[in-house]
């Protein structure tokens, strides 16, 4: 035996005597994953997280989370003799004093914008295979709730450096607070611990960036990691894959070789974008102060939804009773996102409760299999991509030469009309692809090839496809997957009504082909 | 039924295909020389961080095109880290796809649910123990252990009062009052009418009393902008009207909308626009939303000029500046 080999024999030995892990690791090893390029998204989310760890870490050894006022003196000379809070001043010595400094900064900037960019691909991945259904719905509620906390520990984290375009962030953040009925100017004084900016507010979201939500980051990824452990990965539908069985590479040593690997690679594209291409230049805008702003201030990607929806929100405020409501925030800051969010989160539920189908679900759907989530997601792409560019319609504007008004009015109606006609549209183009899955299985491939029939008619040679692409299109529908639809019957009440209606609409289905109807075809041919 | 639809059944699992490198011992090797090829160029890439960490200048900028000026060092310590990484994950990649083993296996899945009996031994086993704790029995001991716990969590909420003073009069007031002379921000002299051109805009806080140190929260309310119009150009009621002083005009800079500082002024359309959400005030008509979610116009500061012809403020703001908040009464706009 090999002197390496020994050494691990007996710090295994000492291991498994004291826990019994051997059994454990022994099973493990043979752990089966899937493997599709679309499985690598969580994997994207999981790595970023662990890049935007190290890279933060490195950053909070130098990063003073103080809004104290001091005169800088650094290696960036235009702003030198400025005063400036301590925050904006070490996030300038971090840029220019610090060797690698910058770099970093970079590099947890842009895995930042890596890891919502792959929370949300993710969560669409999930969304248009199905892979929500049952037994997985608790990994959908904690990937909305790490999307949810992504999103407030991004603009925390672009809070921090106290420069000019993030004061104006924290500053709108504070018109928020202020807005809630009743309580809104208490609680903007309790977290500001007094007047807008104070000194306690970077300090605090300093806690929370660093601590409190990578916390939370760490707990909800443990657990989800661990159910997905535990409830074995959804797979693909394809030639030897059932609801019954996982078709995959073992976990050692193939899936550790790439996952590892891939953990790699995504590092080497952050530190490569962090390396040659600057993000949030802080230099330039300045220090905060109130009374200045920069021009074009915009959010990062992930608030500018939210910020389109602030700006086209309508002029509404409630003056009533000596008291003001501002439906110009409340509606497009909260409400409607937090319908948003609330609908996204019980989504597995509802569809489960329109179908009645309560069974597992193991394969992933074909997104044309599901023609009306394939459409309600493409209506809510949609809907963001609306909002989102109303949160660049001054950069709109002056690159393709609009006007903010145009815009504006256009994404106002746009927002409304826009998603049902992608709806539509997309139902339409799911049954048309089931359609044409249908007609290959029966007809086979077109393959271009034109030959004379006896009578002299031409007709394309038509090459049947193998029987492994015929299952692909066809399994979805085997016997034991076809739920009856609801009846409408008059002794529902609304509610029961309503259910029925949108069961009908999700059972339209083009059927798929069968053998028998491919024989008569066959027969007919003859 | 008779005539039984026959679907298409699973083929099963297709037969695995061998890679070159399994059969062929020489693109074996190769697929090996490329994996150590890719750790070396990893290792060459640390290198090149540390030798750029050590020996290069932290103040050299080159220029790029497209990436603009740019600092090498902290260039160069990042491609040798991308390197440093991307190869150890292309090689570990590499390796896994050309040289382990790809024949995919198959595991089997069972279901969740767990065995009847096992449920049911719960169910009764959770009854019974329930039973001897005796919850159901002790209904005092089910309620007073429901307050017990409804409020114990009131105590971190109270705890947290400390975060912050109460708002008391802030949001509802300013450092300006009759006579508060207007100064530049941020040289801080006070200004005279002729100091302002038409069209010209200038931004300005009260002048406080010696001693008094500007904060940034007083300027997040106090800020002001002056604009210099022609008064032909005000299109305002006379009370208005009285408020300006030979076309000059002054406004909150802090936007109704979301507070941030109205600071876009276009010269020929008399337009002020906060480039936060593009709300548009019409300076000619006391700030008057014409575009935008802001709600309300900007408010008005009314102006005179005093004994030594500074111009000065006539009386504080008429109504509260910036966004808007629960106690606010906007009756009087
Ligand atoms: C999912 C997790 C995280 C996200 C989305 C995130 C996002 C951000 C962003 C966008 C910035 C602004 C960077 C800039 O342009 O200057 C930032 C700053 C910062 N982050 Fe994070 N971060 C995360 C986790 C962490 C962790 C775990 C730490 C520390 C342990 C950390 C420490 C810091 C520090 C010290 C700064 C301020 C320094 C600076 O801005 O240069 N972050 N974060
Ligand atoms: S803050 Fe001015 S428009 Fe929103």
């Amino acid at each position: 035996m090999k002197k390496s080999q020994k050494i691990g024999g007996s710090v295994a030995n000492y291991v498994d005597e004291r826990t019994g892990a051997a059994k454990w690791v022994k099973k493990n090893l043979n752990k089966v994953f899937p493997d599709h390029w679309s499985f690598m998204l969580g994997e994207i989310c999981l790595y970023s997280f662990i890049i935007l760890l190290l890279s933060g870490t490195f950053l909070t050894f130098w990063f003073d989370p103080s809004q104290r006022d001091v005169v800088y003196n650094g290696a960036y000379a235009p702003l030198s003799g400025v005063s400036m809070s301590a925050a904006y001043a070490s996030t300038l010595h971090i840029s220019f004093d610090v060797r690698g400094g910058l770099l970093m900064r970079q590099i947890h900037h842009w895995a930042a914008l890596i890891f919502m960019v792959a929370i949300v691909v993710h969560l669409f991945r999930v969304f248009f295979t199905g892979a929500f259904r049952k037994p997985r719905e608790f990994n959908w509620l904690i990937g909305i709730g790490l999307l949810t906390f992504g999103i407030v520990e991004g603009f925390l984290g672009y809070s921090l450096p106290d420069d000019l375009l993030s004061g104006t962030g924290i500053r709108i953040a504070e018109a928020i607070l202020q807005a809630i009925p009743v309580v809104g100017s208490y609680l903007a004084f309790f977290a500001f611990g007094g007047p807008f900016p104070g000194t306690a507010f970077i300090p605090r979201i300093y806690m929370v960036h660093i601590l409190l939500l990578p916390g939370l980051f760490l707990a909800l990824i443990t657990i989800h990691l661990m159910l997905v452990w535990y409830q074995k990965h959804t797979q693909y539908p394809g030639p030897g894959r059932t609801e019954k069985n996982v078709v995959g590479y073992p976990l050692m040593p193939v899936y550790m070789a790439k996952a590892g690997g891939f953990f790699f690679i995504v590092f080497g594209v952050t530190a490569f974008l962090g390396a040659v291409a600057s993000i949030n230049p802080i230099w330039l805008y300045g220090p905060y102060t109130p009374g200045q702003i920069s021009a074009g201030s915009q959010p990062d990607w992930y608030m500018g939804w939210l910020d389109g929806l602030v700006r086209m929100s309508p002029p509404l405020e409630t003056h009533a009773f000596g008291h003001t409501i501002s439906w110009n925030i409340l509606l497009p800051g909260l409400i409607l996102p937090g319908i948003l969010f609330t609908g996204m989160a019980l989504y597995p539920f509802i569809e489960s409760w329109i179908s009645g189908d309560k069974r597992e679900h193991h394969l992933l759907d074909r997104p044309r299999n599901a023609p009306n989530r394939t459409a309600l997601g493409a209506m809510s792409i949609a809907f963001m991509i609306i909002s989102l560019a109303n949160g660049g319609n001054d950069v709109i504007a002056t690159h393709f030469h609009l006007t903010i008004n145009g815009i504006m009015w256009f994404t106002r109606f746009g927002l409304f009309i826009v998603p049902p006609i992608v709806f539509l549209i997309t139902k339409r183009i799911c049954l048309s692809l089931q359609r044409a899955d249908r007609d290959l299985v029966l007809h086979g491939r077109e393959t271009g090839r034109l030959v004379m029939m006896p009578n002299g008619e031409m007709i394309e040679v038509h090459e049947q496809i193998s029987d492994a692409k015929k299952w692909t299109l066809t399994q979805h529908q085997s016997a034991d997957a076809l739920p009856a639809p609801l009846p409408e019957s008059a002794k529902l009440g609304i509610k029961g009504k309503l259910r029925a209606r949108m069961n009908q609409a999700n059972a339209v289905q083009v059927p798929a082909a069968t053998v028998t109807e491919f024989k008569e075809l066959g027969e007919g041919h003859h | 039924m008779s005539n039984q639809i026959e679907r298409f059944e699973d083929p099963g699992l297709p037969e695995h295909i061998h890679r070159n490198a399994d059969a062929d011992p020489l693109a074996e090797k190769r697929a090996e020389k490329q994996v150590a090829i890719l750790f070396l160029l990893s290792a060459l890439g640390t290198v090149l961080t540390i030798a750029s960490y050590i020996f290069m200048k932290s103040d050299q900028y080159v220029y790029f095109p497209v990436m603009g000026s740019t600092n090498v060092q902290q260039l160069f310590i990042g491609l040798g880290l991308t390197l440093a990484t991307l190869c150890i994950g292309l090689g570990a990649i590499q390796w896994a796809k050309k040289l382990m083993p790809d024949q995919e296996v198959i595991a089997e899945r069972h279901e969740f649910r767990s065995e009847e009996v096992d449920r049911e031994e719960l169910v009764a086993t959770f009854h019974d123990r329930a039973g001897q704790a005796g919850i159901g029995r002790r209904p005092l001991i089910k309620r007073t252990l429901g307050l017990a716990v409804g409020l114990v969590g009131l105590s971190p909420l109270v705890l947290l009062r400390d975060t912050g003073p109460l708002p008391g009069k802030f949001f509802e007031t300013t450092n300006w009052a009759a006579g508060t002379r207007l100064v530049l921000d941020p040289a801080g002299t006070p200004i005279k009418p002729e100091d302002l051109e038409v069209g010209a805009v200038a931004q300005v806080l009260p002048e406080l009393p010696a001693g008094t140190p500007r904060t940034l929260e007083n300027i997040g309310k106090d800020a002001v902008l002056l604009i210099r119009l022609r008064p032909e150009d005000f299109n305002l009621d006379p009370e208005r009207l009285s408020w300006t002083y030979q076309g000059i005009i002054a406004f909150s800079k802090i936007c109704t909308h979301m507070g941030c500082a109205v600071a876009l002024y276009e010269q020929q359309t008399h337009h002020l626009l906060c480039p936060c959400h593009q709300s548009t005030f019409d300076v000619t008509r006391a700030a008057k939303v014409i575009f935008g979610p802001a709600a309300r116009p900007l408010p008005q500061l009314a102006l005179m000029v005093n004994a030594d012809g500074y111009l000065t403020a006539k009386q504080p703001f008429s109504v509260p500046v910036g966004p808007s908040f629960w106690e606010r009464n906007s009756a009087n706009g």
